[in-house]
């Protein structure tokens, strides 16, 4: 077949079909996201955003229990909500074969912490490969669907920033016609896990274990490539990619199987080789097993456990050589911004000018913490606002009274918002909470959610009301507000702050970048440059449609403002006419001019 | 692996840089090589600093290029072209499109966008083809194709058929923008000469 150009993600999505995967679900989450989005083009195949990871990992394996080929994919910190289901899966096995793909972010790219999920596969002791590019994502996946069968057991495929997000030529072969059988069949000693069957469960598992080690021997995607015997690499995932151009004539032990290990073949490679390395990025989870196994080698005493690696580190930590590069220049920082248009500005707008303490969350919102709006205090994990906000007063009381704000966003609101909002009720909290609607998941790119009313296959559905919902976990006071109406917005925040209960401000209105809202014929804003003081007040939005301009002392004087430095500027390529700056001049400098259609 | 080269595409996020990656490297795989392009997604997309990485031979197994190892820069925005210098070696070549693009901290007045861009990687040394594409496009009458401008001007210093490059543009944009297309990439691949 023709080779095709892929994505990590891509190719793994393309295994998945390849395999004859009949059900996937997923939560987005950088850089897992494009596995099931790319799933969704493949008839075949039933594919969904989940409301979270721990729901995506039950519903694969419910679809598992039932005969067919699953799997939920997610990033790393995904994998912390799906643990739960994860370690018990690991003891029931699987009927369909079952992937649980995570993509772990080292170096934080877009994540809240660069954890080594490599982890989970030794404690949840559930066997773990690792491709090391896109042919391999695609080869693996399918690999992993034949263990997980083969071997009764989920199985964990782990990729990396840079295996998911990079592309590389890929061979696609034929797919295979996904097994559908005739009803599900009860077997309570491996599908129900009272202590009774849990017990010898546990057993099976460690004999699978077992078998797993010795097969890793076997397994040919554990290969040694012998080159010079003076030095010798054990590494896997991208690493193997670094070590292959750092260190082109050494041999190498690839691992493509990171749990459970080929012990013979490692000692067999360290036998022949007089210096060893372990090459990892993040935790020594190679290194602390093979040291355990008795065998001496350097791993991080030079790699560093942090951040990404490259053919440069590698080569730096090792020889200690270090290049002469180009001294680096001093530039504006260019961090991402809150787009034109965006409606979590007016929300932050106003918390900024409250001076409350705003306990935040995880999404395109977390933009608010930075300057100029400088507007949340907390970002943990998703959910953790309405959590955090509660504990908070609760530890203070009436000396925060009023002064503490929870932010959420939609998705991340439903992905695990709505439990802590009823703790707050449950425990007679007061905690104002303000939910940033609008309408999508768009940190990873507008994907769909239980919110929106629309399916991750495009299908219409029922769309959640927030407003009844918090209604109905008890939130007797719930307003629903437009943020880009900054004045009511204020108002409402104010309001809500006041009162001795719960309350849920939802704030509605549709993210500037999705399609419909491209299209919709928007008003344009201008400044009249003979109104405006110079006064800068509307540049504290942070909207990248608005500029400074300076002028001279004597157009200052000209103006008849003999202190003013300068003067806003409107781009009416950027502006989206959400009208919040119209709002904020208070010498009625900005106006609605009529824009070319 | 002394026969990979190294592309480093940098610019602001939205400016198209994926698609000119993704023309290039269709273009060196037709012509029978090993590529491999590394770009991030998610929080740098939103108006921030963004990079792309591309690297082709005969055998590519890094995705990444090393500090001081690019061949070729193309810089999508002005200073953007000097954000990853450390990338570059003394005999790079940089192809920077001039247009500017104020982030906000230049745009509200609080810090000055630096002079003489041009100038300072003259400086270091380096090979450097500056290009108005803006301007460029609007003349050839769309401004979306500043970056087949720029993927012209950086064919030059590829081992591609110029017909492969037409070909793969006729397949990826829509039919009525054909035209415009394959006159920004022979109107980019002009400025920078037989070089080769
Ligand atoms: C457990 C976990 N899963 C996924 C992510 C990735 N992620 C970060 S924010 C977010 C969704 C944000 O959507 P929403 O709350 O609607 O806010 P928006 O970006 O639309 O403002 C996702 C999926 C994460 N950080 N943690």
């Amino acid at each position: 077949m023709k080779r095709a150009f892929l994505s990590g993600n891509e190719a793994i999505a393309r295994g998945a079909y390849e395999a004859g995967l009949r059900v996937a679900s997923a939560y987005p989450g950088t850089p897992s996201t494009e596995i099931l989005e790319n799933l969704t083009a493949y008839e075949e195949i039933y594919s969904e955003w989940a409301p979270n990871e721990k729901v995506a990992l039950e519903v694969a394996l419910g679809a598992s229990f039932a005969g067919v080929r699953a799997m939920a994919s997610m990033k790393h910190v995904g994998l912390n909500v799906a643990a739960d289901p994860l370690f018990t899966a690991a003891y029931t096995g699987v009927v369909g074969g079952l992937v649980v793909v995570t993509a772990d972010d080292p170096a934080m790219h877009s994540s809240q912490n660069e954890q080594d999920n490599r982890n989970y596969a030794l404690s949840a002791k559930v066997p773990m490969l690792e491709p090391s590019d896109s042919e391999e994502c695609r080869r693996f996946t399918k690999l992993a669907f034949e263990l997980s069968e083969q071997f009764d057991t989920p199985v964990l495929l782990r990729t990396t920033t840079r295996i998911s997000h990079v592309k590389g030529i890929v061979f696609p072969e034929d797919p295979i016609k996904p097994k559908v059988p005739e009803g599900i069949v009860k077997m309570p000693e491996k599908f129900v896990m009272l202590p009774v069957h849990a017990r010898k469960r546990k057993l099976v598992l460690h004999e699978r274990i077992d078998s797993l080690r010795e097969f890793s021997n076997e397994f040919k995607e554990n290969r040694i490539h012998w080159g010079e015997r003076s030095i010798g690499f054990i590494t896997s995932g991208v690493s193997y990619c670094y070590v292959k151009e750092a260190f082109p004539d050494a041999s190498v032990l690839k691992l493509s199987m990171v749990y459970p290990l080929p012990e013979r073949l490692i000692k067999e490679f360290a036998g022949q080789v007089e210096k060893l390395y372990v090459v990892e990025e993040l935790d020594p989870f190679l290194e602390l097993q093979i040291k355990a196994m008795g065998i001496e080698c350097t791993g991080k005493e030079v790699i560093p456990a942090w951040g990404e690696l490259d053919q440069y580190r590698i080569k730096k930590a090792i020889t200690g050589k270090e290049k002469k590069l180009f001294q680096s220049v001093e530039l504006p920082p260019r961090p991402p911004a809150m787009c034109p248009g965006c409606p979590h500005r007016g929300v932050f707008y106003t918390l900024s000018r409250l001076k409350v303490f705003v306990s935040g969350d995880i999404g395109c919102y977390t933009l608010g913490a930075l300057k100029p709006l400088s507007s949340m205090d907390t970002c943990v994990c998703m959910g953790a606002s309405i959590g955090n906000a509660h504990g908070i007063e609760k530890a203070l009381g009436t000396k925060v009274k009023g002064k503490v704000v929870a932010v959420i966003g939609d998705s991340t609101f439903i992905h695990s918002g709505i439990t802590p909002l009823i703790d707050v009720v449950y425990n007679r909290g007061s905690s104002t909470i303000i939910i940033l609607d609008n309408r999508t998941t768009a940190m990873t790119g507008h994907q769909g959610n239980p919110a929106t009313g629309k399916t991750a296959m495009g299908e219409d559905t029922v769309e959640i009301d927030l407003e009844k919902l918090c209604r109905a976990v008890g939130v007797r006071r719930v307003q629903v507000i437009n943020p880009h109406r900054i004045d009511e917005t204020e108002k409402v925040i104010r309001e809500e702050l006041a009162v001795d209960e719960p309350s849920v401000i939802i704030s509605k209105a549709p993210c500037a970048l999705l399609p419909e809202e491209r299209k919709r014929k928007k008003p344009l804003y201008a400044v009249d440059t003979e109104l405006c003081t110079g006064c800068r007040v509307c540049l504290g939005l942070g909207c990248p449609a608005i500029s400074w301009s300076p002028i001279s002392r004597e157009e200052a004087i000209k103006r008849g403002r003999e202190k003013q430095k300068g003067l806003s500027v409107i781009s009416e390529v950027l502006c989206t006419g959400c009208g919040e700056c119209e709002i904020v001049c208070k010498f009625d400098a900005i106006k609605e001019v009529p824009g070319d259609d | 692996m002394t026969d990979t080269t190294n592309i480093l595409f940098t610019g602001v996020g939205g400016q198209g840089i994926l698609l000119a990656s993704e023309i290039t490297s269709d273009a060196l795989i037709e012509t029978g090589l090993d590529v491999k392009k590394s770009e991030v997604h998610g929080m740098a997309q939103r108006g921030g600093a963004v990079e792309a990485h591309l690297r082709f031979g005969k055998k590519v197994y890094s995705p990444l290029i090393e500090p001081g190892g690019a061949d070729l820069q193309v810089s999508f925005e002005l200073m953007e072209s000097l954000r990853y210098i450390q990338y570059l070696k003394p005999e790079s070549k940089v192809i920077v499109n001039t247009q500017r693009i104020y982030p906000l901290s230049v745009a509200t007045g609080l810090m000055d966008y630096p002079e003489d861009v041009i100038g300072k990687l003259k400086d270091y040394g380096v090979e450097v083809y500056p290009v108005d594409a803006f301007q460029m496009a609007k003349e050839i009458g769309e401004v979306r194709v500043v970056n087949v401008i720029l993927v012209g001007m950086l064919s030059r210093f590829l081992p591609v058929k110029e017909e492969v490059f037409f070909d793969i543009i006729k397949s990826r944009v829509k039919k009525q923008f054909v035209d415009v297309n394959l006159e920004a990439f022979k109107r980019g691949r002009e400025l920078t000469g037989r070089t080769l």
